[in-house]
């Protein structure tokens, strides 16, 4: 599992392309474990297809605003003049026309396209943030509890079960508006930019509890061998000891969990707006619109696919991504 | 092994105990005061201040917290503003709904056992016969069909399968009625037709990672010795993968399954949502909307336990199924 720089340089050599697509041209030549793994990714058809897929869905997040200008339609407006007397949008498929590539919402009348579009801008930076920081925790407690062991080995264990046993959906629920009061109190305006900040601490609260366990697995594993002792002997510092040492030699399966993590989190965020936490309305989210196209599945079924499949294109592509990073990280595990 | 079990469930109960501390102190930092709800308009001072005395919300936090673990053991008296004697599980009273927790909590529970039990047996049936077949079919088209549906499931989302699956079967086919639930002792059949939609909604999803993960654990299990021995020295195909093997293979599905189950048995917010039936993650995210904390704390409360005892009989599963596995 660790890729040592000794180990990786010691792969190069031995293993000389196993699926013979390249003709034998070499000499014995060193790479870093990193340009292995970039190698095997940029070989996989399915890592490019996600990998560019990912990249798409980033710009389209990223440039929203660009894109609102270019659409001339904003994510508030309201377009009443199109919908039919019980405030269905008028035409097919609820309301696709040229104006409105994905048709109007029932009832507000807000265009869906934009508000998806916005919706992924919210998705992604909640999820990337929440996995940044749920990382950094995971890999500092982890760290601390493989190497250094004992109670607080213990203690860190604990807490990671008792994160565990909470219901985080419930808890979730119950800590969100709490926050929220306790910060602007009964009347004030919640800026849109403060709930994305609960929803993601929320996150960081329950989430860093699997970084921890593989952080720490892969550091026991690692802290008898040949090379902590040799640093520990020559006075290595604690912060030395972890960073320097250790963590060079387990980033790989920390960058899987990482990218595996942010799919996980747009699914939490779709789903705690689904319940009806987290954002206002006035922030598109994926999971606040599938939640409200529920009412009308029999008049509007098409308000639900929009969303519906959009989520699930962001989801399959992190997911294939994540996979396929793994297998050119770690080529020996079968999944 | 009782050295390993009494261990076990001490830190089980040690769990537990903090569960309990941490939602009490978190949802007393509730801003919503639970009094005002009660008396909603024309309500004095006085009245205010004399019901929170029946409450007991004057009393302090720990006296508070003890009254209604004692409550849970040994019941306890809640006045008469709260129905008056509360027996042994006692969780308080609700005054949002006018009725004793427990009570509420009884009519609900078999609501959601009734989804996630059988949608827990489907799931884990299929997920694991298909990740077995898959493994044992490596490199066919069975193989690359159950790679595809697991990948598509494992991305998919509950609320909108569930969403199209209500539109399809219910809205457009009108095969199946609105879901709802009856009780199974009542009605097997409308039982079943009413909560089949939440089980195939369920089950797909979860068999999807069950099956990967299935798949995954019976390759690693094939390719090693002892199951090559045991082909060698004669033992039929069925006896080598479905004893030895699945065996083996199955080990870290079980940790993984007990977790899933005993999560989902502490309420399935999500589907109980979609399709619209209240059962105990429904009822606990309605009481958290209404501010009613005795309602909350069981809820959480009840989750947990789940959640404990399904670790602890997954470590005592562990041991059972695989006899590598000496329990210190």
């Amino acid at each position: 599992m660790s890729l040592s720089p000794v180990e990786g340089v010691a792969l190069a050599e031995i293993e000389s392309d196993p699926d013979a697509t390249m003709p034998a041209a070499k000499g014995v030549v060193g790479r870093s474990p990193g340009q292995l793994a970039w190698m095997r990714l940029r070989r996989d058809r399915t890592a490019v297809v996600s990998g560019v897929l990912l990249v798409f869905f980033l710009l389209l997040g990223l440039a929203a605003p660009l894109i609102e200008m270019a659409y001339g339609i904003g994510p508030r407006e309201q377009f009443q003049n199109l919908l039919d007397g019980f405030g269905m949008p008028l035409g097919y498929a609820g309301g696709v026309t040229g104006d409105h590539w994905f048709g109007l919402e029932p009832n507000l009348g807000r265009d869906i396209f934009i508000r998806l579009i916005y919706g992924l801008r919210t998705s992604l930076f909640i999820a990337f943030a929440a996995a940044l920081i749920t990382a950094t925790i995971g890999v500092v407690l982890g760290a601390l509890a493989g190497y250094l062991g004992g109670w607080l080995d213990a203690v860190i264990n604990w807490i990671t079960d008792l994160t565990l046993a909470m219901p985080f959906l419930i808890i979730a629920l119950a800590l969100t508006p709490t926050i929220t009061l306790r910060f602007y109190g009964e009347r004030g305006q919640v800026s849109s930019a403060f709930g994305v900040g609960v929803l993601i601490a929320v996150f960081a609260i329950f989430g860093w509890t699997s970084t921890a366990r593989l952080v720490r697995g892969q550091v026991i594993a690692l802290r008898e061998r040949e090379f902590v002792e040799a640093a520990r002997a020559s006075g290595a510092g604690l912060g030395h000891m972890l960073f320097r040492q250790l963590l060079p030699n387990i980033w790989a399966p920390i960058l899987v969990s990482f990218s595996l993590a942010v799919p996980q989190f747009i699914t939490s965020e779709a789903a705690l707006s689904f319940i009806g936490v987290g954002l206002s309305d006035e922030t598109p989210s994926f999971g606040r619109m599938i939640y409200d196209s529920l009412d009308f599945l029999q008049t509007d079924p098409a308000y639900v696919f929009f969303p519906g499949i959009t989520i699930f294109a962001l989801v399959f592509a992190f997911n294939l991504f994540g996979d396929a990073l793994r297998d050119a990280l770690d080529p020996k595990s079968s999944r | 092994m009782s050295r390993f079990l009494i261990k076990r469930l001490f830190s089980a109960t040690l769990t537990l105990f903090a569960v309990s501390v941490l939602t009490f102190l978190m949802f007393f930092a509730l801003p919503r005061d639970p009094v005002s709800s009660i008396c909603s308009k024309n309500c004095n001072p006085e009245r205010l201040e004399r019901v929170r005395d029946d409450l007991g919300l004057n009393d302090p936090l720990i006296s508070q917290y003890a009254g209604y673990m004692k409550g849970i053991v040994t019941g306890r008296d809640l006045g008469s503003a709260q129905g008056g004697r509360c027996d042994a599980p006692c969780l308080g009273w609700s005054y949002v709904t006018n009725e004793a927790v427990s009570d509420t909590i009884a009519r609900v529970l078999p609501v959601t056992l009734s989804i996630v039990i059988p949608a827990a047996i489907l799931w884990l049936l299929l997920g694991v016969g298909l990740g077995m077949v898959s493994a044992l079919r490596r490199g066919t088209w069975l193989d690359r069909l159950a790679i595809g549906f697991s990948l598509t499931g494992a991305s998919l989302q509950l609320y909108f399968v569930g969403a199209v699956l209500l539109l399809v079967f219910v809205y457009n086919l009108r095969l199946l009625p609105v879901p709802s639930y009856t009780s199974l002792f009542d009605n097997p059949a409308k039982w079943a037709s009413g909560l089949v939609l939440a089980w195939v909604a369920l089950a797909f999803l979860f068999s999807a990672i069950y099956a990967r993960l299935s798949r995954a654990q019976m390759l690693e299990t094939l390719s090693e010795d002892f199951v090559r021995t045991a082909r060698a020295k004669g033992l039929a195909k069925p006896t080598v993968y479905g004893r030895h093997a699945l065996r083996a293979a199955i080990t870290p599905v079980v940790t993984i399954a007990g977790l899933d189950v005993g999560g989902a048995l502490g309420g399935t917010v999500i589907t109980e949502t979609t399709f619209g039936i209240q059962g105990l993650g429904r009822t606990a995210v309605d009481a958290v909307r209404s501010g009613d904390l005795p309602t909350i704390m069981a809820t959480v409360l009840i989750a947990a336990v789940f959640v404990v005892l399904a670790n602890v009989l997954v470590d005592l599963l562990y041991a059972a199924i695989d006899p590598r596995v000496r329990l210190r």
